[in-house]
């Protein structure tokens, strides 16, 4: 189908905050989050199948060890300010997130950085304290956006395909399009105005009055009933994110390999899927690698619900006395629910489970990490590398299931600095088996993203990393209004 | 004349040492909210770097009253500070909440006061006829039910099966919007308060003219002949003012100060709103000022409310 040009794109989303600003180190949600791949680019992006390809950066390439990169900028872009994009602004971009006093959530993924500079006026040159063949991957975070050196982080002016009209944080986002955009014919609609609507039910009542063309976030509960209205389309993305239950493995009494065995097989993962994802999601095999990724271990058998097989561990494991998890609807939408079901799952095993239920507000401060059992989310990252060093390694600050194993800490390394894919795919299905046996962490599914629009909405493209089209149904989608 | 003027004065004092002491108030509680600013801003990315820095970003680090009185001398020479997450003056964030906020407010108060005294002389007028009887029984549900639903059962009529209103308000934070796509985008929300105070206003209404209706200088007008409707108007209504000030007044507060889940089902941008996500965000100057803009719109409603009593009611006038 032949895009049509024109028309306002009306979409009102959840995930926004009269707290938000610009300064790209501060992205935490999916509003910020969207607006920013509306106005700005990263050097590198992740396609419709997760795969890394140019955004800013048209190639790049490696020394053998994988330790110092260089990306070759496209070249004419502008931003929409009229100052022409050069290496420096890349440089002072990515800088923005390092240093001592850097307070963004990107700080972690770029400490192996050594240093960031410009080679004339199209390279950037990345120098890495050891090999990574996951650079490109890193630059395609969403904190980091390439803006204009010369202006304040948080003044809104990028090389994206919508340049900013209107900014009310929380509340109202308003763009037209880039008359220069570099990247074909995109976008294909003349504005876009973004609301934010964090209460579901406003959001759904928003787009079957008409008010939206498209929302975000949809409750798996009412997509049945949405279904029903022909005005209507449920845009659906498989996705890498998902949930965990992550036990600590440094102390009693989940540092027993057994005991957490017992667990991961007194898990109904298929419950959990039709009844908390209501069938919007797939089956985790305790790795957070999904099966769409590319680093997948199809190999491995997938773990079902054994009650005896859970018994039988949990006896070797010698553990007496209640099991507590914690959870929170912090953690996701359905996680009290799901803490409820796994404490059935494992009772026809023999084994006592206590969900302990913590309020929201400060679920991320006092209880993630710090207690020994608890349900977390995760967004997918696009490679196995970005997930296991920030939450499965021995050092990482998020290493949630606190697990110390030393034959996955090497592979890690060895890995990393791999550019071969196939010698890299095995060692990653190695690492993806060390997890699901001797891992602390559960991960019982891989939810879906659930997005939905109107019918006069097309072109969107389900993205495994981001609800939205992967962030990019603005640029993406156009409409055909009868 | 002076003694009212003193009766004022005394009022006002009132008012400021009132608001003194909800300002320590405010300040305490939100030092009491548990987890920390640093902590709450980063969400679930918090390492540890990270928190450090923003806890020296922001001064956490000094005493709590120490910060106290930077802080009141702020407000005292006009400066609300600046957002702990946005890094925006806080003055300029709130300006246009506050505007919404009173706009809502005072669109739902030239509705619904008017209404609700109308209705309420009315039912005292026709007192136990069906007509007296069918409004108590809209009114006492209308007041039973929580205000989100009766938000949800509106935009059910009006904006899903009828499609005549939006379901979402948010539209008024559209410069270019015009004056009826203004007032079109307040109908419902507008519509909901109203549902929501009427009844309120309108039984208190009823009960104090029907209170003053049994007093002897009204049994008096009815034996000298004066017609029923004159009774209510001219006789009764003036002197049940008092109470029904009150009442309306602190409807007025209400309209101001309690509607954040009006705001969230319509998704308004009041004040309200703006506060809850300042809350979550540990963001506590924003919520500071927020609380003490509350504070101080009922103590100033409230003390207008006793200085209206005093008016209206000559007795109040003259203590002996």
């Amino acid at each position: 189908m032949k895009p049509k040009r024109g028309g306002t794109l009306k979409v009102a989303v959840g995930g926004g905050s009269s707290t938000n600003s610009f300064d790209p180190t501060t992205y935490d949600d999916f509003v910020m989050n969207d607006i920013a791949f509306q106005y700005a680019n990263r050097l590198t992006q992740a396609n419709a199948k997760g795969v890394i390809v140019p955004d800013l950066a048209e190639s790049w390439e490696a020394t053998p060890d994988a330790r110092v990169w260089r990306f070759h900028l496209r070249k004419g872009v502008e931003f929409h300010n009229g100052k022409p994009l050069e290496a420096e602004d890349a440089v002072w971009s990515i800088n923005l997130h390092r240093g001592k006093d850097s307070k963004s959530a990107a700080k972690a993924l770029l400490t192996a950085v050594t240093d960031v500079r410009a080679e004339g006026k199209n390279v950037v040159v990345v120098e890495l304290d050891g090999g990574n063949a996951d650079l490109p991957a890193i630059m395609a975070d969403y904190h980091l956006m390439i803006l204009p050196h010369n202006l304040p982080a948080d003044a809104g002016v990028g090389t994206g395909a919508f340049v900013k009209e209107m900014f009310e944080p929380g509340v109202r986002w308003a763009a037209t399009r880039n008359p220069n955009y570099w990247d074909g014919d995109r976008p294909y609609v003349d504005a876009v105005e973004l609301s934010v609507v964090n209460d579901p039910t406003a959001r759904l009542a928003a787009l079957r009055s008409g008010q939206a063309h498209m929302i975000n976030r949809v409750d798996a509960k009412t997509v049945s009933l949405l279904k029903r209205d022909d005005n209507v389309q449920i845009l659906r993305s498989p996705a890498w994110a998902h949930y965990t239950l992550p036990m600590h493995c440094d102390k009693a009494p989940f540092d027993n390999q057994d005991l957490r065995l017992a667990m991961k097989y007194a898990y109904d993962r298929e419950q959990m899927l039709t009844q908390i994802l209501r069938g919007y999601g797939s089956l985790g095999n305790d790795t957070p690698i999904a099966p769409t990724n590319p680093y997948f271990n199809a190999e491995m058998p997938q773990r079902t619900y054994d009650p005896d097989k859970a018994a039988f561990h949990y006896k070797k494991s010698g553990h007496e006395g209640p099991l507590q998890v914690h959870t929170s609807d912090a953690a996701f939408a359905g996680a009290i629910d799901a803490a409820v079901l796994f404490k059935e799952n494992a009772a026809k095993a023999g084994i006592t489970v206590d969900v302990v239920r913590d309020p929201a507000d400060g679920y991320w401060s006092d209880v993630w990490l710090k207690v020994p059992a608890c349900y977390v989310f995760w967004a997918g990252r696009p490679t196995p590398d970005m997930i296991f060093s920030t939450a499965y390694a021995k050092d990482a600050a998020w290493n949630e299931a606190k697990w110390d194993n030393a034959a996955f800490n090497e592979l890690l390394i060895k890995a990393r600095a791999e550019l071969d894919f196939d010698k890299r795919k095995a060692m990653y299905a190695e690492m993806q088996t060390l997890v699901n046996t001797d891992g602390g962490t559960i991960v019982p599914v891989f939810n879906d993203w659930l997005d939905a629009g109107t019918t006069a909405v097309k072109g969107y493209e389900p993205h495994p990393l981001f609800d939205f089209s992967g962030h990019k149904a603005a640029e993406k989608v156009w409409l055909e209004e009868g | 004349m002076t003694s009212l003027l003193l009766l004022v004065g005394r009022r006002l004092l009132y008012g400021i040492v009132t608001l003194l002491v909800v300002s320590f108030l405010i300040f305490g509680g939100t030092e009491l909210l548990p987890g920390d600013v640093a902590d709450a801003i980063l969400g679930q990315g918090a390492t540890p770097e990270a928190v450090a820095a923003i806890r020296a970003d922001l001064d956490l680090d000094r005493p709590a009253w120490e910060r106290y009185a930077g802080w009141l001398g702020g407000i005292l020479s006009g400066d609300l500070g600046t957002s702990l997450t946005s890094k925006r003056p806080i003055d300029e964030m709130i300006g246009a909440r506050l505007g919404n906020t009173l706009t809502l407010a005072a669109v739902s108060a030239v509705v619904a006061v008017p209404l609700a005294l109308f209705l309420g002389l009315l039912a005292a007028l026709y007192r136990n006829t069906a007509f007296d009887r069918a409004l108590s029984v809209a009114t006492v549900s209308t007041v039973s039910m929580p205000e989100f639903f009766v938000g949800y059962l509106l935009i059910l009529v009006f904006a899903i099966l009828l499609g005549w209103l939006p379901p979402n308000s948010n539209a008024v934070a559209n410069p270019n919007l015009g004056f009826g796509d203004h007032l079109i985008a307040l109908a419902l929300p507008c519509a909901t308060l109203t549902v929501v105070v009427v009844a309120h206003m309108m039984r208190m209404t009823r009960a104090a003219v029907i209170n003053i209706m049994t007093a002897p200088f009204i049994e008096m007008a009815t034996l000298k002949g004066v017609s029923r409707a004159r009774r209510v108007f001219r006789h009764a209504f003036p002197n049940a003012l008092s109470p029904i000030i009150n009442v309306v007044v602190l409807n007025l507060a209400y309209l101001v100060v309690g509607v954040v889940v009006v705001e969230v089902v319509f998704v308004y941008p009041g004040m309200g709103q703006l506060m809850v996500d300042h809350v979550a965000k540990r963001d506590v100057p924003v919520v500071q000022a927020c609380a003490l803009i509350f504070a101080s719109t009922y103590v100033v409603l409230n003390m207008s409310a006793d200085i209206l009593a005093i008016l209206a009611n000559p007795r109040l006038r003259h203590p002996k």
